[in-house]
């Protein structure tokens, strides 16, 4: 059964521009890999594996004196840490969306950016697992959040949320990487089969682990990339809910809501949309992808956001609401007092303006549809959804219940570096992926043309009806 | 009709193990993979650079199994899930929060997100090693790559081949079938008898 079946039969314009042959896509993809990198590349490797090496001095530098060289102080004992965690958790899921939610929908755009959201994920989760790994204190006694036998035998407690999250994450994280992997397999065939030099044709064969395209073999493996897409959609509505718990099951004060698991994931969705926005931008700049992620995949993606944002605000107004109508005086002095005018008030506009304000920019083409509007405006969701996390988690510990027990948060150097550092981490590997493997799904990709069609007889038929379809029109906007 | 001769010693004894025949277009490929079926060969496949619609069909295939294991392992990861959690905290360790022993009936909700977690993370282990278990993959050596023209498989070519064991092979019969089929190149793969 072919579950991507010819585009047309859809109604979906093409994917890649009328009159390229299934030879035009291996080419196009494969030959990142195998051609030396543009200079673009080197530059923005050289700076992204800098600031990794600035992360791993700073984890060195905390695992030497302790969590104290962060500003992580009573009452606000989590702070960056966690704000980091949930903000690069977030990041993934819009990759888990794109490839397992919009392949259910059928939605065959998304098979220019899937690869490249997928990985995404898995770089964003990587970054996101390391802060409650390095938060713990001692380090060395990481495994008892595992439920592994041990000398005290104690086990973990299942009842709380913290280990909860452990099992979200790291399932989340085996999965995505499957997913990923398996949708690699042919497409690490095809660079093995296409490779002139011995290790090319020795690495990329292993991992393409014989692939030889049979048919008795697609059988299953569509099978499969079905029941993972199946498995991934709620795995990926669950994650960011059991998050959410993290918090919501506590009693301070913006934190002890309901609506926390959907905002959660709307607002993870959101800025994973925007994370890929910007790294996809860069990419396709960088290494002229233009031919295969049009400018039609780009404005489906503004139009996300735009979706994403109005959930968020909507999120963001019914706390307010919440807060006033349940009459409950910490609620009314926490959202009405202080997130707006407390000691955070410019965080909560950091909040506020980059990610209800910004994206109403995409009700009108002409944004929807210029390159320098969208960059400009996903690095300012990435900011402002950073922002939501430091809200949430340092204002509403800054001032709990009783006045004596409030106190306020400071970023130290190091903090400020670990963080930064983490960016670095997520883009070394974002580019040596990038360099090393299809950025796009070429199987998927040739799976959607006409050419895959048992009835196609030979020529292309969109050649000769490009305007009648939108996803043709010339990008003017570059 | 070129045949390939890997070793250099074309005077050697040589017997073929597999013929691959290339198509143009997934439409030649789907109807003369109907051919084959319909001439009753069982060892044979197609290759392609991506699923062609309708080829299951045209193969004469039955629908994948794969969902049998993928159902085993999630009810495996569900039980396993229950026990764990219930022995660790309820008979181990007892642990009793909110006047619930840990694993008891009444901290069911509490035991959900990682009831939910493992049944979906051994139903991935499922659907992708039982993919692979299927497919008998990872197999690095077959007959079928002991052709040059195989390589363009994964590109833009479109393959039969049929094994040299197949009960009805006959390396004369079988190259007419293919070619009557409208394959554009026919190749007979053989190695040293041995």
């Amino acid at each position: 059964m072919a579950y991507w079946e010819p585009i047309r039969a859809l109604g979906e314009a093409p994917l890649v521009k009328p009159g390229s042959s299934l030879k035009d896509v291996t080419h196009e993809i494969a030959r990142v890999t195998e051609t030396p990198a543009p200079r673009g590349w080197w530059l923005a490797f050289g700076l992204a594996s800098m600031f990794a090496g600035i992360f791993a001095l700073s984890v060195a530098y905390l695992f030497y004196r302790g969590i104290g060289v962060w500003g992580n102080t009573a009452p606000v004992y989590w702070a960056w840490d966690i704000t980091n965690f949930v903000w690069w958790v977030g990041i993934g899921h819009a990759g888990t969306l794109i490839s397992a939610i919009l392949f259910i929908f059928r939605q065959k755009w998304r098979t220019a950016i899937n690869r490249f959201a997928e990985a995404m994920t898995i770089f964003a989760v990587i970054c996101a697992l390391i802060f409650p790994g390095i938060h713990v204190g001692r380090v060395w006694v990481v495994y008892y959040m595992f439920p592994l036998p041990n000398q005290m035998s104690l086990w973990p407690n299942f009842k709380s949320p913290l280990i909860w999250d452990l099992f979200a994450v790291g399932t989340y994280f085996t999965v995505s990487l499957l997913f990923w992997y398996t949708g690699l397999i042919p497409d690490l065939a095809t660079l093995r089969d296409r490779s002139t030099n011995k290790l090319r044709q020795r690495l990329y064969g292993f991992f393409a682990l014989g692939w030889r395209g049979s048919n008795r073999h697609w059988r299953n493996y569509e099978r499969a990339y079905l029941i993972l897409a199946a498995i991934s959609t709620p795995l990926v509505l669950s994650v960011h809910s059991v998050v959410s718990m993290d918090f919501a099951t506590s009693v301070i004060p913006g934190w002890h809501t309901t609506i926390f698991p959907p905002y959660f994931v709307a607002g993870a969705v959101f800025s994973g949309f925007a994370m890929v926005q910007t790294v996809l931008l860069i990419a396709r700049s960088v290494f002229k992808l233009d031919r295969v992620v049009l400018m039609r995949h780009l404005e489906l993606m503004n139009k996300f956001l735009l979706l994403t944002s109005l959930l968020v605000g909507y999120a963001y107004s019914m706390e307010f609401f919440i807060a006033w109508y349940s009459g409950n005086e910490y609620e009314m002095t926490h959202f009405l007092h202080n997130r707006p005018q407390g000691p955070y008030w410019w965080a909560w506009l950091w909040m506020v303006i980059p990610n209800c304000v910004f994206p109403h920019l995409y009700w009108f083409k002409r944004f929807r549809t210029s390159i320098p509007v969208m960059f400009v405006v996903s690095i300012l969701i990435n900011i402002g959804m950073w922002f939501e996390r430091f809200v949430i988690i340092v204002s509403s510990l800054n001032r709990d219940f009783l006045p004596s027990s409030w106190g306020l948060f400071r970023p130290t150097i190091i903090d400020v570096s670990t963080f930064v550092g983490t960016i670095g981490v997520f883009f070394t590997l974002f580019l040596l992926f990038m360099r090393w493997l299809p950025m796009v799904s070429m199987t998927e990709i040739k799976g959607t043309m006409a050419q895959a069609d048992p009835h196609w007889h030979g020529k292309d038929e969109h050649a000769k009806e490009p305007a009648a379809e939108g996803g043709l029109v010339p990008e003017g906007a570059e | 009709m070129e045949t390939q001769t890997r070793s250099g010693r074309p005077d050697e004894r040589r017997v073929p193990t597999i013929i691959v025949a290339e198509f143009d277009t997934a439409r030649d490929v789907l109807h003369a993979a109907e051919k084959v079926r319909d001439a009753g060969y069982q060892r044979w496949d197609t290759h392609t650079p991506f699923p062609v619609h309708g080829m299951d069909r045209a193969m004469g295939l039955d629908d994948s199994r794969l969902g049998w294991i993928v159902i085993c392992c999630a009810v495996t990861g569900l039980a396993g899930a229950v026990v764990m959690m219930h022995w660790m905290n309820g008979i181990d360790y007892p642990l009793i929060v909110g006047d619930k022993p840990g694993g008891a009936p009444g901290a069911l909700p509490s035991m959900v997100p990682i009831i939910f977690e493992l049944t979906v993370l051994l139903s991935a282990f499922g659907a992708v090693f039982g993919m692979l278990g299927l497919n008998r993959l990872p197999q690095h050596h077959h007959p079928v790559f002991g052709s040059d023209r195989i390589r363009a498989a994964t590109d833009d070519k479109f393959f039969i081949s049929i094994e040299a064991d197949d009960p009805k092979f006959d390396v004369d019969k079988t190259r007419a079938l293919l070619e009557k089929a409208h394959a554009s190149y026919v190749e007979v793969v053989e190695e040293d008898a041995s």
